[in-house]
């Protein structure tokens, strides 16, 4: 393992811990095993190894961004202190709650559970690339109407893992949009409102 | 003297009406600033260390190496040699560094020799804690022994519930920044308008000195009011760090350790009743714990208060472990699941119907008529009479069951202070110390002063969580929408009374003959003889009117704003796989009294959340201690389980929104909705399986623990 690249074969699947998880039942130690292991793996890989910020260049919301990070810095991390993208929340930093999702390639990524070197190369899309307050996206604008959000903070991850779905399943059903969004967590109760907004948005942005 | 009370309930305009939440579009745009995602010019990070042992002195502590690494900036020790720790996790010393990853490898490398101590985690079982126990001294009522005796029938029951954790989303933490003579305080907290006498206190400082702002928070429950150590001795490490801002949040594991709990409740129970379901004896021998400092003592019997004969005994026991917070209505949830859960085992042994039962006995409640109505409202929610069946009725592999819990609560508005000011270009501004924790305060205050000029919600701006604003209120208690309410009622009014002055003699109409409706002000009744609000607006030229308003607690209720006491009924459906013991919610129904809602739309919010954290407790969340480490073994969420959206069934909220409700005033809603649920799932469940599974969370092993030993005793 001597290059960027290779690494990011090796640990491709690793880069979805929500399909990972999706496949199989697993436990905290195997997960918390996984990230030591990207971690040392990553350290290991060459130019970038070491202790120390180094510098990448990220593809975030369609631009390359520069930053300078430690190898171990999480992708999660490096959006939220070192390009202020905060839509994207830590809150278990491990890979079960859903409040750091963002898109990497295409594909829903729980963004504390990927190194930000391993995204180096990726098309990378936070919440700041839908629409803000004023121009706000079909499934956000459907959660401000349902009231699918309180206190608010796991809201950014659920509007990320809807807006995924939505776009694979443009016509789901209620069973398969509570499936669907079953990787995620919201602490003050906001599921009632959540599936007619998903629901909503799934009409709203059919007829679009 | 002004006339503050309320609008008729058919002539409100804005109050009332449902609106989507101001905020909304801000937090669902991911662009919403919460105090954890600021990035200030500058800004350090800290890092704690936490204790690693449940009991434990420290002997001695090292910072040599962590100070000399590259990128630290303080260190400070906390708990120095000779100090004792009560729990693991105990904040021991912290760092700060210019990056969050050299904060915790400089954690790392602080030495500590401690002297271990030896501790105690668990209560489930009394005989097992020893010293640790605290009687609370028995009291008694009547005549108990002689009324067991005569009852046709009596229970015996245990009952539990453990220790669950508030984890908040967004983690306890602040960004903190002492520089000059100020602290910069940017905190995630309840209580924006004290927090900042409290840090100061902590900093020996001026009240003054300490400005706190906040937009936002990302959950509390209960668990956000005071200033604790990431404000202290962040600050403090702001100062030793030439005054650079430092942001020092926990992790989850550090959240779920020391961020707060709610204290478990376990009772042995005994409940004797007449032939008619009657009860007339009650006993109970309580225990529960919240750490050291013992914990709640669950306020049994609960709602049916007035049973004429009953012997309490209650224990309070200390543990290592995290310190207990105010949890979404401190013990009622706890002395809900007791006490109906003993009520419902009871009408079992009768055989009867325990809505009957219930039905019968809130006879003994402050509140009968409106129980009576609620239980009646919620059965028909629920199509109880035609899903309840008598125990042991369910016989397959799958069980369905019903069950039902109550509720009560205060819930009068707190104490709050508020500026009103009317602009000549006919904007509103209000100010207010208060905070918005998620259950719509923003929205509602601008609904109330919306009304109160008779104007659209987009003529008002709300500023809030900010302690140079008046002061308002910690939220919780279910005291902020009635504080707030009042205050900025009363406020508005008093600026709006100005500005009639201004516009009367022009108008020749006195000023206590004008009202504000529909964008103008008119002499009452009399659309022809007025001015738009913008007209009059301009007649203050380059002034402004600017008016206090204020809610004192003492005075609310003979003002009527305000008031207490809230009712409630929850019903739950769930269905029981006895092969595997696992318990799925099919239904919920929320009955919840209220006086005058605001908004009802984020009210509704209220509730659904409140039920489905009820589905958590009841199903799925326990904080888990390991007897030998003395360590929280789930302080993550994978095994701190939340129920997630394909988890909740359906939910069926009923607010009681009746105009002899509404004439009450404003009563609070956080906490009367968080009570029920549980008790109502753990009948339910009884229900569906025919035997009582005395300890939630209804895991799969405690159900298909309570069959086995079903199958023994029988
Ligand atoms: S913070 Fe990434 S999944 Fe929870
Ligand atoms: S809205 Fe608070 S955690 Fe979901």
């Amino acid at each position: 393992m001597s290059s960027i690249k290779d690494k990011e074969k090796q640990t491709k699947p690793a880069v979805s811990r929500r399909g990972f998880l999706g496949g199989a039942s697993v436990g905290g130690g195997l997960l918390a095993t996984s990230l030591a292991v990207q971690e040392a793996d990553a350290q290991a890989a060459g130019k970038l190894s070491g202790l120390g910020e180094v510098a990448i260049t990220l593809n975030i919301n369609g631009k390359p961004t520069n930053l300078a990070v430690e190898p171990r810095v999480t992708l999660l991390d490096a959006l939220r202190h070192k390009l202020d993208l905060t839509g994207a929340k830590r809150v278990c930093d491990r890979g079960t709650c859903g409040a750091c999702t963002i898109m990497v390639n295409g594909k829903t990524v729980y963004g504390c559970s990927v190194l930000a070197i391993d995204a180096v190369g990726k098309q990378i899309a936070t919440i700041e690339s839908l629409g803000g307050p004023g121009k706000l996206h079909p499934v956000s604008a459907a959660f401000v109407k349902h009231d699918a959000q309180q206190c608010g903070y796991c809201t950014p991850g659920f509007v990320m893992a809807a807006k995924a779905f939505l776009d694979k399943n443009p016509n789901p059903t209620r069973e398969q949009v509570q499936k669907g969004l079953s990787g995620n967590i919201c602490r003050c109760g906001t599921y009632v409102g959540m599936r007619e907004a998903v629901l909503e948005a799934s009409r709203s942005m059919r007829n679009a | 003297m002004p006339e503050y009370s309320w609008p008729p309930m058919n002539k409100r305009a804005v109050m009332g009406k449902s609106f989507d939440r101001l905020d909304g579009p801000q937090k669902a745009s991911g662009r919403a600033k919460y105090s954890s995602d600021l990035n200030k010019p500058g800004q350090l990070f800290g890092v704690f260390l936490h204790s690693p042992h449940a009991h434990a002195k420290v002997k001695s502590i090292d910072i040599s190496a962590a100070k000399a690494m590259e990128g630290v900036t303080a260190v400070r020790i906390i708990a120095g040699p000779g100090a004792e720790l009560q729990w693991a996790g105990a904040e021991v010393a912290i760092v700060s560094a210019v990056r969050e990853e050299i904060a915790k490898d400089a954690i790392r490398a602080i030495k500590v020799d401690y002297e271990i101590l030896p501790h105690v985690v668990q209560e489930q079982d009394l005989s097992k804690v020893g010293s640790r126990a605290k009687a609370a001294g028995e009291q008694v009522t009547g005549d108990p022994d002689k009324a067991f005796k005569e009852a046709a029938a009596v229970i015996d029951g245990q009952y539990g519930c453990p220790v669950i954790t508030h984890c908040c989303l967004e983690p306890h933490g602040n960004v903190v920044q002492w520089t000059g003579g100020t602290v910069n305080l940017w905190p995630s907290t309840q209580a924006v308008s004290s927090i900042g006498g409290d840090l100061a206190k902590q900093l020996e400082i001026p009240a003054t000195d300490v400005k706190v702002q906040m937009d936002h928070v990302g959950g509390g429950f209960g668990s956000k009011f005071p200033s604790d150590r990431w404000g202290s001795e962040g600050a403090k490490l702001s100062k030793e760090s030439g005054g650079r801002p430092v942001k020092v949040y926990l992790d989850r594991s550090n959240e779920l350790t020391i961020g707060g709990v709610r204290p478990s409740a376990f009772a042995k129970i005994k409940v004797g009743a007449n032939a008619d379901g009657k009860i007339i004896a009650w006993q109970s021998e309580s225990w529960a714990s919240g750490g050291v400092g013992g914990g709640g003592m669950p306020p049994i019997p609960y709602v049916m208060t007035k049973i004429e004969n009953f012997r309490l005994n209650h224990t309070a026991v200390s543990l290592n472990a995290g310190p207990a917070r105010a949890w979404r209505a401190p013990n009622h949830p706890q002395a809900s699941f007791l006490t109906c859960s003993a009520l419902e085992d009871l009408a079992a042994k009768l055989n009867m119907d325990p809505w009957d039962l219930f039905h019968k006995n809130v006879e003994m409640s402050a509140r009968p008529e409106v129980y009576r109505k609620q239980l009646v409202k919620a059965a028909e929610l629920m199509d109880w009479k035609k899903k309840w069946h008598p125990r042991g009725a369910e016989t397959g592999n799958i069980r369905r069951g019903v069950g039902l819990g109550m509720a009560t609560w205060g819930g009068a508005g707190h104490a709050s202070k508020c500026k009103v000011s009317i602009n000549a270009d006919g904007t509103i501004e209000v100010e207010i110390g208060s905070q918005d924790i998620g259950t719509g305060t923003r929205t509602c205050i601008t609904q109330v002063a919306a009304e109160t000029f008779g104007l659209p919600m987009s003529a008002v701006r709300v500023k809030l969580g900010d302690n140079a604003f008046p002061a308002s209120g910690p939220s919780g208690g279910s005291t902020t929408i009635g504080g707030v309410s009042s205050s900025t009622r009363k406020a508005a009014v008093n600026a709006l009374e100005k500005l009639f002055e201004r516009v009367s003699p022009g108008l020749g109409v006195p000023a206590d003959q004008l009202e504000a409706v529909d964008n103008k002000i008119q002499q009452k009744g009399n659309p022809a003889k007025g001015l738009t609000w913008k007209q009059a607006c301009q007649k203050l030229g380059v002034d402004r009117i600017s008016e206090m308003g204020e809610n004192v607690p003492a005075q609310a209720a003979k003002e009527g704003l305000n008031t207490l006491g809230a009712a409630g009924i929850q019903m739950a459906e769930v269905e029981v796989d006895v092969e595997t013991g696992i318990v799925r919610m099919r239904k919920m129904v929320a009955v919840q009294d209220c006086g005058l809602v605001v908004n009802p739309k984020t009210a509704a919010s209220q509730v659904y959340g409140a039920c489905i954290m009820s589905i958590c407790s009841g199903l799925m969340e326990e904080r888990v201690m390991d007897r030998v480490t003395g360590h929280v073994l789930n302080d993550d969420m994978e095994f701190y389980k939340l129920a997630g959206m394909g988890d909740i069934g359906e939910i069926v909220v009923h607010m009681d929104i009746t105009p002899e409700n509404d004439k009450r005033g404003i009563i609070g809603l956080g906490e009367p909705c968080a009570i029920g649920g549980l008790a109502a799932i753990a009948n339910a469940a009884a229900n569906a399986l025919g035997v009582r599974v005395p300890m939630v969370p209804l895991t799969p092993d405690r159900v298909l623990a309570a069959l086995s030993s079903d199958r023994r005793n029988a």
